[in-house]
C-alpha cells in the first residue's frame, strides 16, 4: 500500500487476502467506470458506422447523414446559447444577492430553493413551457416582429402559438440557472475575507467590495459554470421536445415557427418509430451531440479545475 | 471608480467633531420610491388596458430609477451605484422566482383534479377515454429507479473509495476527470448507450425494464461518486490512524471505521442521486417505451414509467383529450412530490443519522 | 509481555526527502524512554516508524533495521498489521471512534478484528482496561454513551483504554497530552508510571518537564536546518541529559538556549 512510485529497494510489504480484495474491487469500480465510458462511445460509434456509410438517398430526407445533422446542429447551438445569453447574468447576479445582499438568516434556504429550480424534472418544464410560458411570450412574439424585425435574429413572421427557439431559450435559461448560480455561489463564498474585509475597511460600499474582492477572484469560476450550463443546455430532451414546434432548415431564426430542431429532441421525438437505418441515423446524431457536450464539459472542468490550482483553497 | 473617489468624498457634507457626518436619505425613502413607482406603474398600465405583470414591471423600473437618482443627489454617485447594484441582484432573485411559483401552481392547479385514489390504483389498461391511472407507471418507476440504485450505487461508492483511500497517480487523476466528464453526458445519450449495447446482445427489437436501469446508471454513478468522495473525505484521518494503531487491516478500517462514520453523507448523497434520475423521461422513451398494461418484470417487455407516461399523456391524446391532459398533470404533479420527497429525505437522514461527536 | 527494540542504521524517507537519518538505539522493557526535540526534527516520524505507521502515508518508506526481540519488524514476511497489533499507540489528539459507545470503543480492537468472545470475556476486557487506564469510575455508569462525549482528558484516557485492550507489548505516545489541560495531564503522567510495569513505552513530548518527570531515558532529536534530516543527538539516562548532557545542542536545547 506505499511504495507504488518509490524506488524498489525496500521489499513490497506482504498484504492480506482481504485488503488484497477489497482494494482490487474498488480499483475495478473506478477502471469500470472508464470502461462505462469508453463503451459509450465505442457502442455508440458501432451502431452509427451504418448510417455513415450508407448512400446518401437512403438516409431520412434522402440527402445524406450531413444534410441530416446540419439543422439539427444549428437548432442545438442556437437554444443553448440562447439560454446561457439569459441565464449567465441572472445566476451570477443571484449568486451575489445569497452570498452577500440577502438577509443571514434567509441567505441558506434562498439557496435552497434556487436549487430546488435544478430539482424539477425536465418533462415538467416541458409542460410548463407549453402551457403557460409558449402562450404568454407570443404578444411579445409579435411585438419583437414588429420592432425589431430588422434584426435577423428577430425576423418575422411571428410564431402564432408562441413555440419558438425564443421560449425554448427561456425555459432551457431556467433549467441552467441553478447549476450557473450553485457554482458561482461557492466562488463568491470563497472570496478571501481578508481582501474583502481589507475593501470595505478602505471605505468602499458594498458593490466597490464585490467589484474589487469578489469578482475578480470568482471569475474563472462563473465561467466554469456558465460552460457546465451549457453543457446541460445542449443534451436537453424532454422541454424542447414538448415545446417546440421544430423541423425547419438550419435558419438563425428565434420566433417564427418554422425553427430547426435539436438533436436531442429530434432523437426523443423520432426514435420511438424509427426503423432499420432510421435508428443508425439518430445514433449518429446522438453521437455528435456525445462529442459536443463532451468538448464543452472537458474545457469547462479544465476551467475551473485550474482555478482550483491557483486558488489555494486547498 | 478610482477617478471619481477621492471627489466623492470631499463632496460630503461638513464635518462636525472627528467622524465626518454624510448626508443621508432617510430610511424610508427607498421604500417610498418603490410605493409611488407602482402607483404612477399602475396608470401607465391602466393606459394600455391594466395587467399586474405590466404595473409590477414599471413599478419595478421606476421605483429602481427614482431610487438611483433620489441617492445620487442626496448620497453622491458611489452610494447610488450601490443602491442600483442591490435593486437589481434582488430583483434577478425575484425574477427567478417567478417561474418556480408559476410551475408549482400551473402543476398544482392543473393536477389535482385527478389526484385521487383511482389514479394510484388503476393501470391504462384497455382505458381509452377517461378514468384509468398510473398504477402501472408508478410501479414501473420505483422498479427500474431501484434497480438503477442497486447498479449504480455498489459502483459508485466503491469506486470514491478507492479515489479517497486508495487510489494514486494517473489512474485516480484519469477517473476523477472522467467522472465529472460524465455528469455532463446528455440524459438522451445515456438512453442510446444502452440501446446500443443490448441492442448489440439481444437483438434488434429489444425492450426491456432494465436497459433503462442501465441508461439510468450512467447518469446516477458520477453523482454518487462525487458526493461519496466528498463525504468520505470529511472523516478525519485521526480515525483511520486510531483504526490501524490497533492492528486492524486498511479493508476492515475503512468498512467498519470510515464507512459508518460517513453514513449519514452518504445516504443523503444516494437519495440525491436517485432523486436526479426518478425523474428523467428521455432515456426511459427510447429504451423502456410504455405500455398501458401493468408490467412489473424488468427483464420481460415494455415497461411503464411515470415521465414516460406524463409524456404521453400529454402528446398523444387519445379522443377524450381532456382526460388526458388531466393524467399527464397529475402523473407531473406526483413527480414533482416524489423528486421533493427524496430531497427532504436527503435532508432529514443528513441531519438524524450524523454521528454524535457531542463536541 | 514488554519487550525491547532495537534499532539500528534507521533512515525513513518521504518520497524521496531523507527525514530522519542513521538512528541507532536500544530501548529498554519496562520503562518510560522520552524523545525530545525542537519541532519539525523527526521525533514523532521516528516514533510512527516503530510500528510501521509511518508507512500509511503514500511513498514513506524505511531503510534499516527495527528489531523486537530480535525479530525485523520490518523482514520480507512480516505483516504491519501484525506489528501494530502487538506495538499499540495512542495520538496528540483525543480520537475515539464517534459512532462507537465507551464500550464499543475499548473493544475497537478486537471487534474490528472479528474477534469472537463471550459477553463476560468482553466485559473483563472493557473493566480491566477501563480500570488499567483509570477511568473506570468515570465512566462504570454511562458506558453505553457516545465516546466522544466525554472531556479532553478522559477521551485520550479512554484511548490509551483502547490501546492497552489488545494487550500490546509495546506503547508508543505521540505527545499525549500536549491538547490537555494541567490536571488531565498530571492524570496520564501518573498513568504513564503505573503503565510502566507492564509495557514497554515510547512518549514523544514538546515538554522538557514532563520528559524529566516520567522517564527513565530520553533521546534528544535535533537537525541542522530546513531541509535537512533529523538526527538523535544524544541518548542516555533522564538525569544524566538534564543534568550534564553529553552534547552541547542537548545542554542549549534543555537550558532554552535554543528553539
Amino acid at each position: 500500500m506505499t511504495t507504488t512510485s518509490a524506488p524498489p529497494s525496500p521489499p513490497q510489504p506482504k498484504r492480506r487476502v482481504g485488503d488484497r480484495v477489497f482494494a482490487g474491487t474498488a480499483k475495478g469500480s473506478g477502471i469500470l467506470i472508464l470502461l462505462i465510458l469508453a463503451g459509450v462511445a465505442a457502442f455508440l460509434v458501432s451502431e452509427a458506422i451504418p448510417a455513415i456509410t450508407a448512400p446518401a438517398e437512403d438516409i431520412p430526407g434522402g440527402e445524406g447523414l450531413a444534410h441530416y445533422v446540419w439543422p439539427l446542429i444549428v437548432g442545438t447551438l442556437l437554444g443553448a446559447v440562447l439560454a446561457l445569453l439569459i441565464a449567465t447574468p441572472l445566476a451570477v447576479a443571484i449568486a451575489l444577492y445569497v452570498t452577500y445582499y440577502a438577509p443571514r438568516r434567509l441567505a441558506a434556504a434562498m439557496g435552497y430553493v434556487i436549487d430546488l429550480l435544478a430539482a424539477i424534472p425536465s418533462v415538467v418544464y416541458g409542460f410548463w413551457g407549453l402551457a403557460v410560458l409558449a402562450p404568454t411570450l407570443v404578444p411579445f412574439h409579435e411585438w419583437a416582429a414588429d420592432n425589431l424585425g430588422f434584426i435577423p435574429l428577430f425576423e418575422g413572421p411571428a410564431s402564432s402559438t408562441g413555440r419558438t427557439m425564443l421560449t425554448v431559450g427561456i425555459v432551457l435559461a431556467v433549467m441552467i440557472l441553478p447549476i450557473i448560480s450553485a457554482i458561482s455561489r461557492e466562488v463568491f463564498g470563497q472570496a478571501p475575507a481578508l481582501h474583502r474585509e481589507a475593501a470595505l475597511a478602505l471605505g468602499a460600499t458594498r458593490w466597490e467590495m464585490i467589484k474589487m474582492a469578489v469578482l475578480p477572484y470568482g471569475k474563472s469560476g462563473v465561467i466554469g459554470g456558465a460552460m457546465l450550463g451549457l453543457g446541460r443546455a445542449l443534451g436537453e430532451t424532454m422541454a424542447v421536445a414538448i415545446v417546440l414546434s421544430g423541423g425547419g432548415a438550419a435558419a438563425l431564426t428565434l420566433i417564427t415557427s418554422t425553427n430547426p430542431s435539436t438533436i436531442a429532441s429530434n432523437i426523443a421525438l423520432r426514435f420511438p418509430e424509427a426503423t432499420g437505418l432510421g435508428v443508425n441515423t439518430l445514433i449518429a446524431s446522438g453521437l455528435v451531440l456525445f462529442v459536443i457536450t463532451l468538448a464543452v464539459n472537458m474545457l469547462a472542468r479544465w476551467v475551473v479545475n485550474r482555478r482550483a490550482d491557483f486558488s489555494g483553497a486547498n | 471608480m478610482s477617478t471619481d473617489t477621492p471627489t466623492a468624498l470631499r463632496s460630503s457634507t461638513p464635518t462636525q467633531g472627528p467622524v465626518r457626518v454624510e448626508r443621508r436619505l432617510p430610511r424610508f425613502a427607498p421604500l417610498g420610491a418603490y410605493l409611488a413607482g407602482l402607483a404612477v406603474g399602475a396608470l401607465l398600465s391602466a393606459l394600455t388596458g391594466f395587467s399586474v405583470t405590466s404595473t409590477l414591471i414599471y413599478g419595478v423600473v421606476l421605483g429602481t430609477l427614482a431610487v438611483y437618482v433620489l441617492t445620487r443627489t442626496v448620497e453622491g454617485r458611489r452610494k447610488a451605484a450601490d443602491r442600483l447594484v442591490t435593486a437589481l441582484v434582488t430583483t434577478a432573485f425575484g425574477i427567478a422566482m417567478i417561474p418556480l411559483v408559476s410551475l408549482v401552481y400551473t402543476v398544482l392547479d392543473n393536477g389535482l383534479p385527478r389526484f385521487d385514489a383511482q389514479f394510484f390504483t388503476n393501470s391504462m389498461y384497455r382505458v381509452v377515454g377517461e378514468g384509468g391511472g398510473a398504477y402501472h407507471a408508478i410501479l414501473g418507476t420505483l422498479i427500474i429507479t431501484a434497480l438503477a440504485t442497486l447498479i449504480s450505487v455498489p459502483i459508485g461508492l466503491m469506486t470514491s473509495i478507492y479515489l479517497v483511500e486508495y487510489g494514486s497517480g494517473r489512474l485516480k487523476r484519469a477517473i476523477t476527470f472522467f467522472v465529472d466528464v460524465m455528469t455532463g453526458i446528455p440524459s438522451i445519450v445515456a438512453g442510446l448507450f444502452a440501446f446500443a449495447l443490448f441492442t448489440l446482445l439481444f437483438g434488434n427489437q429489444v425492450r426491456i425494464g432494465v436497459m433503462g436501469a442501465v441508461a439510468l446508471s450512467v447518469l446516477m454513478i458520477p453523482v454518487v461518486v462525487r458526493s461519496s468522495e466528498e463525504v468520505l473525505k470529511l472523516v478525519p484521518n485521526e480515525l483511520r490512524e486510531a483504526s490501524y494503531a490497533l492492528g486492524v487491516p486498511k479493508w476492515r478500517t475503512v468498512v467498519k471505521v470510515v464507512l459508518p462514520t460517513a453514513i449519514a453523507g452518504l445516504g443523503t448523497g444516494v437519495t440525491l442521486a436517485v432523486a436526479r434520475v426518478v425523474g428523467e423521461t428521455a432515456p426511459l422513451l427510447i429504451t423502456v417505451g410504455l405500455i398501458t398494461g401493468t408490467n412489473l418484470n424488468p427483464f420481460d417487455g415494455r415497461m411503464a414509467t411515470l415521465p414516460v407516461f406524463a409524456y404521453y399523456q400529454l402528446t398523444q391524446p387519445g379522443t377524450a383529450t381532456q382526460a388526458f391532459l388531466d393524467r399527464a398533470w397529475t402523473a407531473a404533479l406526483v413527480l414533482i412530490i416524489l423528486v421533493m420527497a427524496l430531497n427532504i429525505v436527503a435532508r432529514l437522514i443528513s441531519r438524524f443519522f450524523a454521528p454524535k461527536t457531542g463536541r | 509481555m514488554a519487550k525491547r527494540i532495537e534499532v539500528s542504521d534507521l533512515n525513513i524517507y518521504y518520497g524521496d526527502f531523507l527525514a530522519v537519518e542513521g538512528v541507532n538505539v536500544a530501548i529498554e522493557p519496562r520503562s518510560i524512554t522520552a524523545l525530545i526535540g525542537p519541532s519539525g526534527c523527526g521525533k514523532s516520524t521516528f516514533l510512527r516508524s516503530l510500528n510501521r505507521m509511518h508507512e500509511v502515508l503514500p511513498g514513506a518508506r524505511v531503510e534499516g533495521k527495527v528489531a523486537m526481540d530480535g525479530q525485523d519488524l520490518y523482514g520480507a514476511d512480516v505483516d504491519p498489521v501484525d506489528v501494530r497489533r502487538q506495538i499499540g499507540m495512542v495520538f496528540q489528539r483525543p480520537n475515539p471512534f464517534p459512532t462507537m459507545s465507551i464500550y464499543e470503543n475499548v473493544l475497537a480492537g478486537n471487534r474490528l478484528n472479528n474477534k469472537r468472545m463471550k459477553k463476560s470475556e468482553a466485559d473483563d476486557i472493557v473493566e480491566k482496561s477501563l480500570r488499567g487506564a483509570n477511568l473506570w469510575n468515570e465512566v462504570k455508569d454511562r458506558l453505553d454513551r457516545p465516546g466522544s462525549g466525554l472531556s479532553g482528558g478522559q477521551q485520550q484516557r479512554l484511548c490509551i483504554a483502547r490501546a492497552i485492550a489488545v494487550e500490546p507489548d509495546v506503547l508508543l505516545m505521540d505527545e499525549p497530552c500536549s491538547a490537555l489541560d494541567p490536571i488531565s495531564t498530571l492524570a496520564i503522567e501518573d498513568l504513564m508510571t503505573e503503565l510502566k510495569e507492564r509495557f514497554t513505552i515510547v512518549i514523544v513530548t514538546h515538554n522538557m518537564q514532563q520528559a524529566a518527570r516520567v522517564s527513565e531515558s530520553t533521546g534528544f532529536f535535533n537537525l541542522n536546518g530546513v531541509g535537512q534530516p533529523g538526527r538523535l543527538i544524544e541518548f542516555n539516562p533522564t538525569e544524566r541529559i538534564f543534568s550534564n548532557p553529553d552534547e552541547k545542542a542537548t545542554e542549549d536545547y534543555i537550558s532554552g538556549r535554543f528553539g
